[in-house]
């Protein structure tokens, strides 16, 4: 015990900050079944942060990115948020990575008087809307109205959903039954899954026997992956995910089985296949340039999201400094930022500030994401 | 009737696993908390032989299942033997830690993210009457048969099978008899590896791999075991097709999160009505 | 009957006097609070697994139990805090004797068998229910403890909280230890037929045991609940029923200190090595393998065996 304590003491006595410097927390699942969401955020924040510093940080501070994984638990969400809050005194905290993971601490943020930008899809977090609680990602109320309307501009009336238990796929399918009410689309079969299942055939084959025009999967991680190989065994076509397999990692996984998929997504995958006039095309491609330069592999979208993340971050400590209530009044006050999901237009009552202009309809062939017809 | 196809599948798997169970309890009357933890060491062997390395199939699965084989053999030699007090309570928590001793070197070698391993062969859906069955599908569920088979050749036919089941009758007696019981504990090990691992090589470019995989097909392989009732060969095997066929039932009945729950349920079901399992012999209470 | 020894308890009330007082960042009396709620929790295990000889893998569904009972009756129903304390003891008791009367017949490692498969039935039902207990993506918005117009809100009168009941139970503890119970419980353990024959009601016994461990189970779940004011299905898996057979078995099986040292010990693993989290499991593993394979009676025994050496 007498050990532990001077641990403790050590600890303590290391934790004085030092001026002309702003430290910020990072959560991402680097590991874990989102980790091909969490992992490009991680480098994205880092790869954004060395370059900040190198330029003179923002109004002179050099930031300090202090990052955990987060694994996608929910449990180790909270308590490393904790920790950032009370032991490192972050200024602000960027990520989490999952829905769930967002919402465990969303209430935490204003608790412990921590600005907290999420790097989640789900409107969720941003509904009702918390002073403290930021996201950047799309959201899934969007998604599915994208995916509605290219269904209903392809004449598709029925649709079978089949999502994921964890709160991606929770919040989705909410999300994905109110905008079948609006857009007019009939929901005939309704499935889930496990975030672990190994054998999805059984729903896909209730959900054939129902004989929608299209199939919507909602989920992230290897499972929506096997969804798309057993879909293809039983010969479903007109598969749809959700943008949170927008990833090229996504598309190994699947395999031969992705061709074909169309998903909602972000310009990001996309970015060299835009018009030149498109208003996105520079921020994307700068960012596209950097990374895939740095890392040596493909964007995906979630890196994008922590990219916004940290831009809004930027953009709003560059006019507040650190006060915290002007830095969020600077945060909910951002106009016309163009970031790699869209353009952002917060107000005090909508804290995503993107609209479904966000997404277009991507497709996956041969192993490439390409603009869907 | 589809789900009679995918549930054949999953079956067969289930049935693998629940024949390394019987190996080593035949054997040791032992239960092997790790043995799920050899069905995740062979997808992981086949993606870094078959998808690194590129071995032809041929070569690879083999010495994938030899590897785990060999694994198996240290296994027994390094966790069990050197249990000091051979208490039921030691032996159980003695495999709960290897198999997370295991688990964990599998993350830090692979790593936390799935893998995949790609395909054996091109992949082909095969129209059947009510359903669909991919290629991919009737490989696990022909090499799986092939695999019971070999094993029960192995088993009835050969010298160590026999002096295995000598062991399980009487150790002292087998003994006396001029068997090597210590020798027969540590084949049986690194037999139930192998077949695990076997199970895991043929499921991978089906459900790809995951260092955490173990855990679940090693429970639901247990489930099998006991369904079937523990010990008996046959018994194990159509334990384990029996819950691939009601798991896959159950997922077009019930909402599908109930599935993973079938093979609980039927481990505390026979555990309560029926210990010896529904093909079993009754046993005797050792005292 | 031996005599009592109140120096555990001193002790750890001592070290928890300590920590309050010295400690002044919130983080770690958080952590010294997790702790705690591990050391009840595979106190409680020990008791299970050394004192009677009941192989319990399954301990985390009454953990959850427990949470879940409060959470939901706090955040749903908006109950006073310290109302839900009873009803989760009742729940995880009714729960442990309905599914103790059949699981408890069976021995070694059926009954290993059958307490996982509980615990994973649970854990799924956890997950599935989510119209009671918000699903995978966890339970919001539990309240806080307040009786007699003390405020448990705040980390730091959570800790003191926490220590008085954790100091009174490890008081408790010691009566146990020395109690005739005891005597009967270790009995049991080493020769269930020759108990029978002494004519103890072991069945019955051990199901009374089995259930009172459960709802005391239960009730560190709602400490745990409205510590954390956000529980999901994860904390409550197979993963944390092992991670307590590791505690009370490294700890020392048999041993009423076992528990408290071994979670103490297993639970700064996460803190002192928060950058090497990879090794987090390779940690409890090991030293779950080396204690089973090499120091029988774990830390705990070691150590007693050590002073009956000096003496």
């Amino acid at each position: 015990m007498v050990r532990i304590l001077a641990v403790m003491v050590i600890i303590l006595s290391c934790l004085t900050a030092f001026a002309g410097e702003v430290k910020l927390g990072a959560l991402f699942s680097e590991t874990g079944p989102a980790s091909y969401l969490g992992h490009p955020e991680k480098l994205t924040a880092e790869m954004l942060v060395a370059e900040i510093n190198a330029a003179g940080g923002i109004n002179g501070d050099k930031v300090v990115l202090v990052s955990y994984d987060t694994q996608g638990d929910e449990q180790r969400t909270i308590n490393y948020f904790k920790r950032l809050a009370t032991k490192d005194k972050v200024f602000a905290v960027i990520g989490p990575t999952t829905t769930g993971s967002s919402l465990a601490v969303k209430d935490l943020a204003e608790k412990f008087n921590t600005p907290l930008i999420s790097c989640a899809a789900s409107a969720t977090i941003v509904t009702p809307v918390n002073k403290y609680v930021f996201k950047t990602p799309q959201s899934d109320i969007h998604a599915a109205e994208t995916i509605f309307k290219y269904m209903k501009s392809k004449g598709m009336k029925k649709a079978a959903i089949i999502t994921a238990q964890n709160g991606f796929g929770v919040t989705g399918r909410d999300a994905l039954i109110e905008g079948a009410k609006v857009q007019g689309i009939e929901i005939v079969s309704d499935e889930k899954f496990g975030d672990k299942d190994k054998d999805m055939t059984s729903q896909l084959s209730k959900i054939k026997s129902a004989s929608p025009d299209a199939v919507i999967c909602w989920g992230v991680g290897p499972a929506p992956a096997i969804v798309a190989k057993n879909a293809k065994d039983l010969g479903i076509n007109n598969l749809f995910m959700s943008h949170g397999v927008a990833s090229m990692k996504f598309v190994e996984l699947a395999g031969t089985s992705a061709d074909g998929l169309k998903l909602p997504a972000g310009r990001l995958i996309v970015a060299d296949r835009l018009a030149d006039s498109d208003p996105f095309k520079p921020v994307l491609m700068q960012y596209k340039k950097d990374y895939e330069g740095k890392f040596n592999m493909p964007v995906s979208a979630f890196g994008g999201h922590a990219y916004d993340a940290f831009s809004l971050f930027k953009l709003a400590y560059e006019k507040s400094g650190a006060d915290k209530d002007k830095f969020l009044a600077a945060l909910a006050g951002t106009k016309n930022f163009k970031g790699t999901a869209g353009e952002f237009n917060m107000t005090e009552t909508d804290h995503n500030g993107l609209t479904s202009d966000a997404f277009i309809m991507v497709e996956i062939r041969d192993g490439k994401f390409e603009i869907a017809q | 009737m589809q789900f009679l196809y995918s549930g054949l599948t999953g079956g067969s798997i289930y049935a693998l696993v629940a024949l390394g169970y019987n190996i080593i309890y035949n054997t040791t009357g032992l239960i092997n908390f790790a043995q799920g933890e050899f069905v995740m060491l062979g997808g992981m062997l086949i993606y870094t032989l078959f998808a690194v390395f590129g071995m032809p199939f041929i070569i690879a699965f083999p010495l994938a299942v030899v590897t785990a084989l060999i694994v198996g053999l240290l296994f027994e030699r390094v966790f069990i033997n050197l249990v000091r007090v051979k208490s039921d309570i030691n032996l159980i928590t003695v495999t709960i830690a290897a198999s997370i001793l295991l688990r964990d070197f599998a993350m830090h070698i692979w790593g936390r993210d799935t893998v995949t391993v790609g395909e054996f062969m091109p992949v082909k859906s095969i129209e059947l009457p009510g359903g669909v069955i991919s290629n991919q599908s009737i490989m696990v569920i022909a090499v799986g048969a092939c695999i019971a088979f070999i094993l029960h050749l192995f088993l009835k036919r050969s010298k160590y099978g026999r002096a295995m089941r000598a062991c399980f009758d009487d150790m002292t007696a087998a003994g006396i008899c001029g068997i090597n019981a210590v020798m027969v504990r540590v084949m049986s090990f690194g037999v139930a590896a192998a077949v695990g691992a076997a199970a895991g090589v043929l499921i991978s470019p089906i459900t790809f791999v995951t260092y955490d995989d173990g855990l679940m097909i090693g429970l639901k392989g247990f489930a099998a075991a006991i369904l079937g009732g523990l010990g008996s060969f046959w018994g194990a095997v159509a334990g384990g097709i029996l819950l691939g066929l009601l798991e896959s039932f159950a997922a077009t009945i019930m909402p599908s999160g109930y599935k993973d729950a079938i093979a609980f349920v039927v481990i505390l079901l026979i555990l309560f009505v029926k210990p010896a399992g529904l093909f079993g012999k009754r046993m005797a209470k050792r005292v | 009957m031996r005599k009592i020894n109140p120096f555990p308890a001193l002790i750890a009330a001592f070290i928890l006097a300590a920590v309050g007082l010295t400690v002044e960042n919130e983080y770690y009396l958080g952590v010294a609070v997790i702790i705690m709620i591990h050391a009840l929790n595979a106190t409680g295990l020990n008791i299970l697994l050394g004192y009677t000889g009941i192989i319990s893998i399954g301990q985390a569904a009454f953990f959850g139990i427990g949470a879940y009972i409060s959470g939901v009756l706090s955040a749903t129903y908006g109950w006073n805090a310290l109302l839900t304390f009873p009803v989760a003891f009742m729940g995880a008791f009714i729960i442990a004797y309905i599914i103790g009367w059949p699981v408890l017949r069976l021995h070694g490692h059926y009954l290993a068998m059958a307490t996982l498969g509980f615990g994973m039935i649970i854990y799924i039902l956890m997950n599935e229910m989510d119209f009671i207990t918000g699903g995978p993506s966890g339970l919001m918005g539990i309240g806080d403890i307040e009786f007699f117009g003390l405020y448990f809100g705040l980390d730091q009168a959570y800790f003191v909280l926490m220590s008085v009941y954790f100091v009174f139970v490890l008081f408790m503890l010691e009566l146990f230890d020395k109690s005739f119970l005891h005597y009967k419980l270790k009995f049991i353990k080493s020769s269930e037929s020759a108990s029978n024959s002494y004519g103890l009601d072991t069945v019955q016994t051990k199901l009374l045991v089995f259930a009172f461990v459960a709802g005391f189970t239960a009730v560190n779940g709602s400490l745990y609940a409205f510590f954390v004011h956000f529980i999901s299905p994860v904390s409550f898996s197979l993963k944390y029923s092992i991670e307590l057979v590791a505690m009370a078995t490294v700890g020392g099986l048999g041993y009423i200190t076992g528990g408290v040292i071994g979670a103490v010990i297993l639970g700064l693993v996460p803190e002192l090595f928060a950058s090497a989290e990879d090794y987090e499991m390779l940690i409890y593993g090991g030293l779950l393998a080396v204690c089973v394979m090499f120091v029988p009676g774990g830390i705990a025994g070691t150590l007693s065996r050590l002073r009956k050496k000096d003496a």
